[in-house]
């Protein structure tokens, strides 16, 4: 068996038309920056499901942590007037 | 090999001033279409051999793109099928270059960047210059495009990565070197500036090969034997094997749909 | 983490699978639950690398230039398949080198029905039309999975599987419609594929190790049994219309059940296989192995090239700061 170095993981992102985001795709081992572009062109678009490509090294990618979870996420759930729902507009008023 | 078929006629050899149907000249059609058929062919050999899956993934893609542009230009000629499997090794017109066995990684990567960088430029004149070729050559030359930026990737990982691998990698530019020049003998129906195609190959290639830490070979580009090379007909010993292989099955049945 | 938050951790994941919810990388799970889904995927990914090698043995064969682009084109899925599946195996922590270093000494299993030979070119569309269609039996309810990785991969796969079973099926009724000696081959294909086809969906029920915690987590969503039946009734139509039969004197139609009656397995062969002893174990990996091995120069040049590239643009970046 060879000891041979493991290439580095990425995470790529793809923007699958102009006016869309890039959302994340997968992710694919390479050597640097350049081989991981390509290797992410080969892999996640070969049907044609991207314009652009992002490719980030997995380990610069910090996550908020599930532990966190509450904190991060549930102030944000009794604010429901940031969302157009919490608005009562009455019947037939329209473009709204 | 089982018999021949005998009630298909055997496709020969297009005479050079031939046009096709859709005033195509035939023996440009079936050089170009035979060097991306064969190289093709080669590079599939790759399947499930590859020295990591990500390249798996990106010799096929390469592989698939030959084999499109194969199909196109042989179709221009006859039936694709009859040429591929019923012609004789004498009558492929490939260059030799692209018939090489596989050898290591490395090996590969010299016949695809030597034959990317000619089929780059080569393409992109046909594409500008108008002619029978444009609208394919419009087309494939972006393919080629990423071809020769795939090869040009491993070239400078491979010369410039470890002393092993460095070896290998001058090893194998030093080996295929000498089919290099078959690339600008003259094609009939083929109208391109070939010493300024050489040119331009020579100081890519140049640029490359250094830029990776490696020499440029300096040894003849071409064989010594006045036959010719694979334009006439006049290949190297493997490829008789690979037509062998390639073409048994369909061989075996003649007259048979697929 | 005390006993009280482990509980409330285990109940959390609990109430996720019983909502449908999908679990993902950093929620906490049972290990129980993570070694089954590493197991699991890297088991999948391992059978889609291996799976190349049976196909692969007839690209340079392909009869016209067509079959042969689709052919390329379908062993290259399979690579971007295996691609996808150690990515979602990554997700929970295991390398994908420590995933095939398992599988080269023999520590993780792949799919035993790719032990089997392909003799002629029809094995090619057998392969196409029983064991993708197997496949796909098995994995479209696999998109609904409770790990969220693993859903995402199958979902991407079984799209791009969509033409895998279409052509096999397309070059098996080619054939079958073609002269007798290649409607000949196309029978002799079926009836090598068709057993080790149904093997594929594992053991019995009752003698299924994993089966019942898999359903439990929502790994699996059916049963061994009852997705080989459901593959069973799909062929038997399937396999007229080609013109071929299915080699089970046993096979018809039960009105009662509103299925379809099959002939014993012989599952003797099944676990023969599996511990080793198919007709191309050794075979397919050694192949694997050696191109690993083969490889491994040239994976070292690429990860010595970056380290010495990323110094040297570190380098420029702090000169042309300084």
């Amino acid at each position: 068996m060879s000891n041979s170095t493991e290439w580095p993981l990425w995470e790529v992102f793809v923007r699958s038309r102009r006016g869309l985001s890039h959302t994340h795709a997968g992710s694919l081992h390479a050597p640097d920056a350049e081989m991981a572009l390509r290797n992410a062109r080969d892999l996640y678009t070969r049907r044609s499901e991207g314009v652009s490509i992002w490719v980030v090294p997995s380990t610069s990618i910090t996550a908020s942590s599930p532990d966190e979870k509450d904190p991060f996420f549930e102030p944000s759930a009794d604010k429901p007037y940031r969302h157009p729902t919490f608005y009562e507009i009455p019947e037939g008023v329209k473009h709204l | 090999m089982s018999a021949t078929p005998t009630a298909e006629p055997v496709p020969t050899v297009t005479s050079s001033t031939e046009l096709t149907a859709s005033g195509v000249p035939a023996a440009a059609a079936l050089a170009l279409g035979d060097d991306a058929l064969v190289l093709s062919h080669r590079l599939g050999e790759w399947a499930g051999h590859a020295p990591v899956l990500e390249e798996e993934v990106a010799l096929a893609n390469i592989a698939l793109d030959l084999l499109g542009q194969a199909r196109v230009l042989l179709s221009l000629v006859g039936d694709e099928d009859e040429l591929a499997f019923l012609r004789e090794e004498r009558s492929f017109r490939n260059l030799q270059l692209v018939e090489q066995p596989n050898g290591d990684f490395a090996h590969t990567i010299a016949r695809q960047f030597y034959f990317s960088v000619h089929q780059h430029l080569l393409y992109g004149q046909l594409a500008v210059t108008g002619g029978p070729f444009a609208g394919l050559a419009a087309k494939a030359v972006k393919e080629v495009a990423y071809h020769q930026d795939h090869a040009e990737h491993w070239i400078a990982r491979l010369g410039d990565g470890t002393a092993e691998s460095h070896e290998r990698m001058q090893r194998a530019c030093d080996a295929l070197w000498r089919f290099t020049g078959e690339m600008f003998e003259p094609v009939d129906g083929l109208e391109v500036d070939l010493m300024a195609l050489e040119a331009r190959w020579l100081e890519r290639v140049t640029a490359v090969l250094e830029r990776a830490t490696l020499t440029v070979p300096s040894g003849a580009r071409t064989g010594a034997w006045s036959a010719g090379a694979g334009r006439q007909g006049l290949h190297t010993e493997s490829f008789g094997r690979m037509l062998a292989e390639m073409q048994h099955l369909h061989r075996s049945h003649p007259g048979a749909s697929w | 983490m005390t006993a009280v938050t482990a509980d409330a951790y285990e109940a959390a994941f609990d109430a996720a699978v019983a909502a449908d919810e999908r679990i993902e990388p950093r929620d906490w799970m049972p290990e129980a639950y993570r070694a089954t889904l590493v197991r699991q995927m890297a088991q999948h990914a391992h059978s889609e690398i291996i799976g190349m090698q049976p196909e692969a043995n007839w690209i340079t064969r392909a009869p016209s230039l067509r079959r042969k682009a689709i052919l390329m084109a379908k062993v290259q899925d399979e690579a971007g398949h295996g691609l996808y599946l150690y990515s979602a195996a990554e997700t929970l922590g295991t390398s994908r080198d420590e995933l095939l270093d398992k599988l080269h000494t023999g520590r993780q299993k792949y799919s035993s029905i790719f032990n089997y030979p392909t003799l002629t070119w029809a094995d090619v569309g057998a392969i196409g039309w029983l064991v993708d269609g197997a496949a796909i039996t098995n994995q479209v309810p696999l998109c609904r999975c409770s790990y969220g990785p693993y859903a995402r991969a199958m979902v991407r796969i079984c799209k791009e599987e969509s033409f895998h079973q279409r052509q096999g099926y397309e070059l098996l009724l080619t054939l079958s419609r073609g002269t007798p000696e290649q409607h000949a081959m196309a029978q002799d294909a079926v009836d090598r594929w068709w057993w080790p086809s149904l093997m594929m969906f594992g053991p019995p029920d009752d003698a299924s190790a994993h089966s019942a915690q898999s359903m439990a987590w929502k790994i699996k969503r059916h049963s061994n049994d009852e997705l080989r039946q459901r593959f069973v009734d799909i062929c038997v139509p399937q396999a007229e219309s080609l013109g071929l039969t299915l080699p089970d004197p046993d096979l018809r139609w039960n009105e009662e059940r509103g299925h379809h009656d099959f002939g014993a397995i012989d599952w003797a062969e099944f676990q023969a296989v599996l511990k080793g002893n198919g007709p191309c174990n050794e075979q397919r990996i050694d192949q694997r192995r050696r191109a690993h091995e083969e490889g491994a120069w040239v994976r070292d040049a690429a990860a010595a090239y970056a380290e010495k590239h990323q110094a040297a643009q570190h380098t420029e970046s702090v000169e042309a700061t300084a």
